[in-house]
Formats: structure tokens, sequence, C-alpha cells
């Protein structure tokens, strides 16, 4: 009866890709919702130490950050002691204090001024000298609400 | 003449187009976690401050040294450990706060020479230039869970009278800050405000 059958039909039939489209922006909508976009370019290596009595940083108060830790991949020539980065620039102990105060100009409600938290961000592997040179130029510049910055883990495991 | 379809649009390359904006935010997410300890620093210290004695008995003492070890009052300790010392030494209650009240809450060994009060119990924590951030953020990680302990403990008890059963401190807390808890706000507050003031936070850094 298939007089008119052609020699192809016996090959497989090509799979349907009509839907892929679809899923492809399903997951680029998930990804485009949770993204937030990095603030900072780190200059230095970041791995933040475990603890698990934290606290969620609230979102609703002004929030800077100060990160530390030895210098990232390319900036060697920097040595391997911890350093200190304010905004996207290495930057020395004697500049927090001027960051600070910028920062608190930077906030648009005068309210919100006395309610600045400090979020450290420093390296695991960094020493307390650094930390403790931070906090005291903090205690200078009158910023004393601080949340040290770590991941979620056993502190066990540090 | 046969009426003709419109063309349809050829859709081949919309994913294409999706999969290099895919692309693009996979990389560029990172995947935000801004939690932490929060801590208070003290202020900068006025030029005439009077000395407080403190006695000896009600202050804990913690030291990390250069090579991350932990002598606490004076013996040496193991991480794991130090969060059960912490928990004795506070909820100690050998004698009485300043107002001459003794400690009816405390659930400790009431030892003549530990802490008198959990309101008068002071840790102190003190480090080294070389101590690692890991070992320190460790340790105020183990001190903060001791006090959490407690204050979760004391919620327990006293949340089932108050009509938040079932609620330890912490969740006590975030349901506080939780916009969209249905309970009563302000006596939630009280019951955090009580337990603040029976376990005081007195953490105090060397600096």
């Amino acid at each position: 009866m298939s007089k008119f059958k052609s020699k192809k039909d016996n090959a497989l039939p090509a799979v349907n890709t009509a839907s892929l489209p679809d899923i492809v922006f399903m997951l680029l909508f998930f990804f485009m919702v949770v993204t937030v976009m990095r603030e900072d370019t780190l200059l230095i290596e970041n791995r933040l130490p475990l603890a698990d009595q934290v606290e969620k940083l609230e979102k609703k108060y002004p929030i800077s950050y100060i990160y530390a830790g030895k210098p990232a991949k390319g900036y060697e020539n920097l040595g391997t002691e911890a350093r200190l980065q304010l905004n996207d620039k290495f930057a020395d102990i004697e500049d927090i204090q001027a960051f600070i105060n910028s920062e608190r100009a930077a906030i648009a409600r005068e309210e919100l001024v006395d309610f600045l938290t400090v979020s450290l961000k420093v390296d695991k592997e960094a020493n307390m000298g650094i930390v403790g040179d931070i906090k005291k130029e903090l205690r200078k510049a009158n910023a004393l609400k601080i949340n040290y910055s770590v991941g979620t883990g056993s502190a066990l495991d540090n | 003449m046969a009426k003709r379809a419109a063309p349809e649009v050829n859709a081949g390359s919309m994913a294409d187009i999706a999969f290099l904006l895919l692309i693009f935010f996979l990389v560029t997410t990172t995947i935000p976690k801004d939690s932490g300890i929060n801590r208070k620093l003290p202020p900068m210290e006025p030029p005439n401050d009077d000395e407080v004695v403190i006695k000896q008995k009600n202050i804990f003492t913690v030291l990390i040294n250069g090579k991350d070890q932990l002598l606490v009052e004076d013996e040496l300790m193991e991480l794991k450990d130090l969060r059960k010392a912490a928990i004795e030494f506070l909820d100690n209650g050998g004698g009485t706060d300043a107002q001459g009240n003794r400690c009816d809450y405390c659930k400790g060994k009431r030892d003549a020479s530990s802490s008198d009060h959990p309101d008068k119990a002071i840790i102190s924590l003190k480090n080294e230039r070389e101590t690692s951030y890991a070992a320190y953020i460790s340790v105020q990680n183990e001190l903060v869970a001791a006090y959490n302990d407690l204050r979760n403990i004391r919620a327990l008890e006293i949340g089932a009278r108050k009509g938040f059963s079932d609620m330890d401190f912490v969740l006590m807390e975030k349901n506080y800050k939780d916009a969209k808890f249905n309970g009563n706000k302000e006596k939630l507050k009280a019951v955090i405000d009580q337990i603040r003031a029976e376990y005081p936070e007195k953490l105090s850094e060397v600096q």
C-alpha cells in the first residue's frame, strides 16, 4: 500500500527540543533571582572560618565590609602576610578611620548612622595581629558594632 | 487561492540565547552568606576610669597562644571541652549578686571557689598576635554557645509559664525579629529581656 513511502522513514525520529528553551529559561530565572553581584572585587584570599552560633546580618541597617587575608594570585609581589582591603584596593591600617567616616557620610538616612555595622571578612589563616589592629582602629573611629563574618559549620572543624 | 498560514518564527536559536544568559548569571552568582557572630567593641576608655576590683574567682580566663593552644584558668584545655567548662563557671551560683540575692535559677555546683552569680561572672578572653583567626573564631563561637545554651535552658523553663512553650532562646529572638510572627511580641520581649538580665553576656577581651 505504500507506494509513496520514502526510505527515510526507517531512520530514528529527531528528539523534540522544543521545550529546551523553557527549561533553560527556568534555570535562567532562578539564577537571576538569587544573584547578588559582588560588591567588591577581592584582591585577597578570603576563606571564612566556620561557626554554628551565627546570627543573620540584618540588611535593614547599613553595613560596611572590611576584608583581610593574604594577597590573592596575581598579587604575590605583596608578600604572604595578611593584608587589608577596603573597597576595591589594598589599604593600610591607618586608612580605616577615613573609610568609616566616608561610609558614614554615604548613608542617606541620618538616623541610621549610629547603626552602622562593620562586617569583618577575614581569611581563616590570617593571624589575630591584623584583626586586633582593625578592632583598635574601629574603636578609635567609634564604630563599635561589628560582625565576624563566618561560614556555617561546626567550629570544631576549623 | 488557498489560504496561506503565517510563517512560523524560527525559535531554534532561542535556546542558545537563553544559555548565554544562563551562563552569564551562573558565573556572576555568589550566593550571599551574610551571617556571623555579632560583637560590640568597648568604647575607648575615658582617661580617668576608676579601677574596679573584681574577685579572681569571678573571672574565667581564656588564653589562646600563638600556637592556637587553649589555656583556660591556667590549665591546658581542648576546644571541645571549653563550652562545658564555661557553662559550669557561669551557672555555678556560689554566692550572691550585687544586691545580695542568691541565684535561684542556677543549676551549677554552688562551689564557693567558682563564680558567685551569673551577673558577676566575667569571661576574659586573651589572644596573642600570632593566634590564627580560625582558632579565635572557634573560641568565640564556643563561648557564645555557652551563653546560648544556658539561656535556652532558662527559656524553656520560663517560656512555658508565659505562654511560649517549646521555644528556646535562639528561637525567641528569631521570632521577635520575624515580622510574620503572630504572637504577643511585647510579652515575648519581656521574656527575652528577663533571660538576658539573668544571664548577661559579660565577655571581655584583653587588648
